[in-house]
């Protein structure tokens, strides 16, 4: 990002300021909170029951004719050349289709970096895949393999002769700092913000706390691996894909192979757990030009190594927090600088300092990121990127200052809280923090917990209490598309090509529409994860929701529109103008007077019409540049820590969520769990082994790489205070990425007041407490 | 992974005809060899099968458990005889693994599974001397958390991964192998071998040797297994502890000590025994016991935490058996 992007968000966030709340999109609550049927209610998802019965087929299942089997060959070093490269033994081996390199990978060009320029754009990497003999970083793809079996093409992959010429590659965190960049901005955000002279305030404060926080690596680990089945048929092109951006992919693959537009169509109707992984990888691409040269359809499953090698996961960083605070425990000072890994051929900014612009007031910030490059896959968008650590940094130095002062840390929250957005000073649209905590404490019964560290013990069990704050930004997404058909026998279908990773995209949809058209929900269908489909917005940011709900608000205002003129003048509706209606009953009705109603039934008849089918995208997201909209949460966790071992226990977690109107309460509790189990393997387990000598990932196994097992994973509550946030559709935020934010510091939390001891590295494996 | 043959051996002197054979292997449960097999380690040409031999769980004439060498880990576990007299055997594997990999895994195959070394199991990008001799070793100066802090060599420090076998060291257990010239009887505590300059080598088994069967003695007092690791479940031990305990009128008259996750083989703490036998246990006596013990143990950076580690958790199992709340 620029600062070409900076000046442009900053004097649209300026005119913002002058255009009354009314005329930008949520300057009217939308009409549906508070009179909403279908949503809120505890419903299942609607794609369970293929889920279970094992009918929901994903990408890895699509059977074709003729389908043939790729296996990758990765590099074995950082940096340097391929000097030798021996196909021969593969190529005679039986059932070997073709092995392709670079010496025969078709000519392609660059695939562009996602950002938020180019919502077209949608690459994670924008190194060249398979175009030359050089190495770029340690695990590239150096060879594919297509065999008529998957054992063939992996066997004859483990033939294939590689020699490199090796060259000093860029590994080292604590070196690359030397040549660290500052970006001018991350995402939409200034990167420096700078308000009154922190560092002074710091040195003058009454109390203050100064660390350095560590956070490693982490990697993706869906349950479902990558996996894409290509087939070509001509000049066009067809991709089962798990993938988290369906509409853009299409695009991005079709300028990449030089199609047309509509030539290429991706689908993903499911998507085995998404994260952020789920993106434009090197395999697609591998894929698709290897099916082109076998003239086969050809099917391509990372292995989990592989996913480890060529899928980016979570940077590690290194952050300073420092605070300081008036006698009184009002912040003079917070600052939040550190260093994260983004090389200029990665996308994603681990965005770390984000959370820290909108949690507390204070008199002065200090915030700046630093990037470092290294030779690496590049880090990627993994659930809560930036937050997901930031928060870790923060709220564990809110709990060190509380600690310092001898004060309750919720108290020191209370004082803190701000009434407008402490950087922009925009109001919020709505937050209420301190009502999740009041609600939170009292449920988990946090007069329990003893500030003096390790008072509550259990035989060799220490006892500890703690709790966190989670922050996560409010986004929609522009350009969400949909189309909205509406038949005559009073049912409807919503298409985008949007995506379902397992968290209820169409079953919360299909309430929504429920409530939005005045049918039931068994009335309404929902089609998604196709790019022959509207183009709907990506899986990301925690935005699609409220994505796809605008532009279904948009589609049924021109729907309505439609009614209206064919009802014309013999129905009980004639006169009515769109603001005078609502849609509900199976049909529309005067707003003023009950009794002036029309079905849809009888309104298609009347006009001999079959269906009415509208397009349609949400507005502009200008809500989100005119208001503060966060999701907040407070997190509390008990833990205990064996005295013997230091082997830590999680007890119990509680989770007490902002995050605006709750659409379906058994998938949101699903996806604020799934958060926070999350979160318990980003605080107590999970680490990349990444060899800082050979830049190569040692750990690329779920034996190794430890993930929390179910034994780890403790009773987990979760409660909501459901306030709508009146300048979003439906009153909803984003809740896919919450769950995961705050986890890291609770847990650390707690276990200092167990203990006594600070661990600001993160895992917190048992050595550190010893 | 590379063609294989196949075949599934009837009789041990079936196994022993067809194991003599260059390249093949024995496969018990698949769980490690196979792995293995898929990254590249292991490359044998034939396999075979020896699942069908002897699965049997029953008391020897000198009172002695015998568990033949195809009984699955779970079927050993859950067994009575197990279970009565030798609990902490059954408490060692149970806390190795998943429930489907025990339920795969057989006596046998635990015996011989290989390290979990991250180097070692890097066929591809990582220098091993265990995997090719005289390459050269990265864990040193790498990723070393896991490995042994005593009887590792400067060739050498993988750790060796079971649970069952540290009980069984602990156990006196013995290793019933039968070879061309007949069988023999190998000490658990012989049975692997410590790396030296020969890291590749890792039991006393002869090329065209199979095990048999697994005996092991009684032991009158009572017993226990802790493993700590860096999760609740399904992780190999930071370090592991199995011991056994009998005191008569306030003094050890008998212990066993054996550890895991410190040491290229289930460590017997033989030192640490005798420092103990005949004293009163307490904390003062543990701590020389576990001086002398660890006196020529080799710490890297990455794991000296082991050895302390390793004596609370030996503190802690004795005051359990001793039953004191020291």
């Amino acid at each position: 990002m620029s600062r070409m992007q900076n000046a442009v968000i900053a004097s649209v966030k300026t005119a913002l300021g002058w255009v009354p709340a009314q005329w930008l999109p949520g300057g009217t609550p939308d009409p549906l909170i508070g009179r909403s049927a279908a949503i809120g209610r505890q419903d299942n998802r609607l794609d369970g029951p293929a889920k279970v019965g094992g009918l929901a087929r994903f990408s890895a299942e699509v059977p074709l004719q003729r389908l043939s089997y790729a296996a990758l060959v990765y590099s074995s070093i950082v940096r340097g050349r391929i000097t030798r490269l021996d196909t021969a033994a593969a190529e005679a081996t039986p059932g070997v289709i073709l092995v392709m390199t670079h010496r025969n990978m078709p000519r392609i060009g660059l695939v562009p970096l996602i950002g938020v320029t180019d919502l077209s754009a949608v690459g994670n990497s924008s190194l060249p895949i398979l175009q030359d003999a050089t190495i770029r970083y340690n695990g590239q793809v150096v060879a594919a393999v297509v065999a008529e079996t998957q054992e063939q093409a992996d066997h004859a992959a483990s033939l294939i002769e590689i020699d490199y010429a090796a060259e000093p590659g860029k590994t080292r965190f604590e070196e690359a700092k030397t040549d660290a960049r500052t970006p001018a901005s991350i995402l939409i955000e200034k990167n420096h913000v700078s308000v009154g002279n922190a560092e002074r305030e710091l040195a003058a404060a009454a109390h203050r706390v100064d660390n350095v926080y560590r956070t490693p690596g982490q990697n993706h680990n869906a349950i479902e691996l990558h996996a894409v089945t290509v087939a070509w048929d001509g000049d066009s092109l067809v991709v089962h894909d798990t993938i988290q951006m369906v509409a853009s992919s299409a695009k991005a693959l079709a300028k990449l192979f030089g199609l047309k537009k509509d030539k290429v169509r991706v689908l993903s109707p499911f998507v085995g757990g998404g994260f952020g992984g789920k993106g434009l990888w090197d395999h697609q691409v591998v894929a698709v030009a290897a099916a082109k040269l076998a003239g086969r359809p050809l099917r391509l499953v990372l292995s989990r190594e592989g996913v480890y090698r060529i899928v980016g996961g979570r940077s590690p960083s290194e952050q300073r927090v420092a605070l300081g605070a008036d006698a009184d425990g009002r912040f003079t000072a917070i600052v939040h600088t550190g260093y994260s890994i983004m090389p200029p051929h990665g996308a994603c900014p681990e965005q770390y300092s984000l959370c820290t612009r909108a949690l507390y007031r204070s008199k002065s910030f200090e915030i700046l990121q630093r990037h470092l490059d290294l030779d690496i896959v590049p880090n990627t968008y993994m659930r809560a990127p930036g937050e997901a650590i930031g928060t870790f940094a923060v709220e564990c130095a809110v709990d060190e200052l509380a600690h310092e002062m001898g004060i309750d840390p919720i108290e020191l929250r209370r004082r803190n809280e701000p009434d407008r957005h402490p950087i922009h000073g925009s109001p919020f649209s709505q937050r209420a923090l301190i009502q999740a905590y009041e609600q939170g404490a009292a449920r988990f019964g946090w007069v329990r917990r003893q500030a003096e560290p390790g008072t509550l013990r259990d035989g060799e069990w220490r006892i500890g209490l703690g709790c966190a704050s989670g922050s996560f930004p409010y986004a929609r997404m522009p350009g969400a598309n949909v189309r909205l058909t509406l038949r005559s026998d009073g049912s409807a279908t919503i298409a985008s090509s949007a995506q379902e990773m397992g968290m209820g995209t169409a079953t919360v949809q299909v309430q929504h529409a429920a409530d939005r058209l005045g049918l039931p929900v068994e009335a309404i269908g929902f089609e998604l994860g196709d790019s022959a489909l509207p183009a709907g917005p990506m899986a990301g940011g925690s935005s699609q929701t409220v994505s796809l709900a605008a532009a279904i608000m948009a589609a049924s205002e021109k729907l309505t529109a439609e009614l209206l003129r064919l009802a014309g003048n013999d129905s009980p509706l004639a006169g009515l103008r769109a603001g005078d209606v609502r849609l509900l009953d199976g049909g529309i009705g005067a707003i003023e007077d009950p009794s002036r109603h029309e079905s849809y039934r009888s309104i298609l008849a009347r006009a001999a019409r079959d269906e009415i089918v509208v397009d349609a995208a949400g507005s502009a997201p200008l809500e989100m540049l005119k208001f503060a909209m966060h999701s907040s949460s407070a997190i509390f966790c008990e833990v205990r820590v064996s005295d013997v071992t230091g082997e830590i226990r999680v007890e119990r977690m509680l989770g007490s969520f902002d995050c605006g109107t709750i659409l379906n309460p058994k998938t949101a509790a699903s996806q604020f769990r799934g958060g926070m189990i999350m979160g318990l393997g980003l605080a107590l387990t999970e680490e990349t082994l990444f060899d800082e000598r050979s830049g190569r990932i040692m750990n690329a196994t779920l034996a190794d790489y430890h993930i929390p097992v179910h034994l780890d994973v403790p009773e987990i509550e979760v409660m909501w205070t459901g306030i709508a946030d009146p300048r979003s559709p439906l009153g909803a935020r984003g809740i896919g990425e919450i769950g995961i934010t705050g986890v890291g510091a609770a847990i650390a939390n707690a276990v200092f007041n167990a203990t006594g001891k600070r661990v600001r590295e993160l895992p917190i494996t048992l050595d550190k407490l010893l | 992974m590379n063609p294989v043959t196949y075949h599934r051996a009837a009789s041990v002197a079936q196994a022993l005809e067809s194991s003599a054979a260059p390249g093949h292997r024995l496969l018990g449960g698949g769980t490690n060899l196979v792995d293995l097999m898929r990254k590249g380690i292991e490359r044998p040409t034939g396999l075979i099968d020896v699942t069908q031999l002897s699965e049997t769980i029953a008391l020897a004439e000198d009172g002695s458990l015998l568990v033949g060498a195809a009984a699955r880990n779970s079927a050993v576990a859950a067994h009575p005889l197990v279970r009565s007299r030798t609990p902490m055997l059954a408490r060692a594997i149970l806390a190795g693994a998943s429930a489907q990999v025990r339920n795969m895994a057989t006596i046998g195959g635990n015996l011989m599974q290989r390290t979990r070394c991250l180097y070692f199991q890097d066929e591809a990008g990582s220098r091993c001397n265990k995997r090719d001799p005289g390459s050269g070793c990265d864990a040193y100066g790498g990723f070393n958390r896991y490995h042994a802090v005593i009887g590792g060599s400067p060739a050498c420090i993988a750790v060796h991964p079971s649970d069952m076998c540290v009980a069984l060291a602990a156990f006196d257990a013995r290793v019933r192998v039968a070879g061309a010239s007949g069988t023999r009887a190998i000490a658990l505590v012989d049975f692997h071998r410590l790396p030296g300059d020969r890291p590749d080598l890792e039991t006393l088994l002869e090329p065209g040797e199979v095990i048999e069967a697994v005996e092991i003695p009684a032991f009158a007092g009572p017993s226990a297994y802790r493993k700590v690791r860096d999760r609740a479940s399904y992780a190999f031990a930071l370090v592991s502890v199995a011991a056994g305990l009998v005191i008569e009128e306030g003094r050890v008259a008998d212990i066993r000590i054996a550890f895991g996750g410190i040491a290229p083989k289930p460590w017997r703490a033989f030192r640490a025994e005798a420092a103990l036998r005949g004293a009163a246990v307490t904390q003062a006596a543990i701590d020389a016991a576990m001086a002398a013990e660890f006196a020529d143990a080799a710490p890297l950076p990455g794991n000296a935490f082991k050895i302390d580690l390793a004596g609370r958790t030996l503190s802690a199992l004795l005051a359990e058996l001793s039953g004191s709340d020291r």
